[in-house]
């Protein structure tokens, strides 16, 4: 194993804890701006996480589904605030 | 080079672990709001480097489209948490809580 992998190896277990730490945070809320906060930085760990899997088999089409998600990511954020802020997204 | 990259990788995910954790920790959310910027930024960005490393060293010549996610990300950041923190004022001001107090009470 050479030291790469065992660095992605070690890279994705913090990720995966990451994200299970943001579900967490998503599950017990308290309230609905806590878990806007959760969901967006769970998604941003999943691209990291989709990122070095990337880097693990070593093709470029891992890059193009990273930022995907952060695109969307970011949308649904940004319409959640506004959902938050006025009580609707489109007005 | 690769090792270059593994640890870069590393500190990047050990970022986003720390952000996650504040976000679970800290007690209000003026102040959660704060930890997971710097797995969103430094941590991105960390990865992103690793990766950039990674792949410049598969072939023969430098893999620069990872910035696209680095320059998106730092734009979109500070827009996403400027706007929740403004409905999250609107949101306590509207129930008649005061934001500076903080612990709110479970709803």
């Amino acid at each position: 194993m050479s030291f790469l992998a065992a660095a992605l190896t070690v890279a994705q277990l913090l990720l995966g804890l990451a994200m299970l730490l943001a579900m967490l945070r998503m599950l017990r809320g308290p309230r609905a701006q806590d878990r806007v906060v959760a969901l967006d930085t769970l998604y941003v760990n999943a691209m990291l996480l989709v990122l070095t899997h990337g880097i693990r088999t070593g093709t470029a089409l891992y890059f193009e589904a990273a930022l995907v998600i952060g695109m969307l990511g970011f949308v649904s954020t940004a319409a959640l605030a506004k959902f938050l802020l006025r009580g609707e997204v489109i007005e | 080079m690769t090792t270059v990259a593994g640890i870069l990788v590393v500190l990047g995910a050990l970022l986003a672990f720390m952000g996650s954790l504040g976000l679970l920790r800290l007690k209000t959310f003026y102040e959660r709001i704060h930890p997971p910027t710097m797995g969103t930024t430094l941590g991105t960005g960390l990865v992103l480097i690793g990766s950039m490393l990674h792949f410049s060293g598969l072939g023969d010549r430098p893999v620069l489209h990872e910035v696209l996610i680095g320059v998106f990300m730092t734009l979109s950041t500070p827009v996403t948490y400027m706007l929740l923190v403004r409905a999250a004022l609107h949101r306590d001001r509207a129930e008649g809580r005061d934001p500076t107090q903080a612990p709110a009470t479970k709803d």
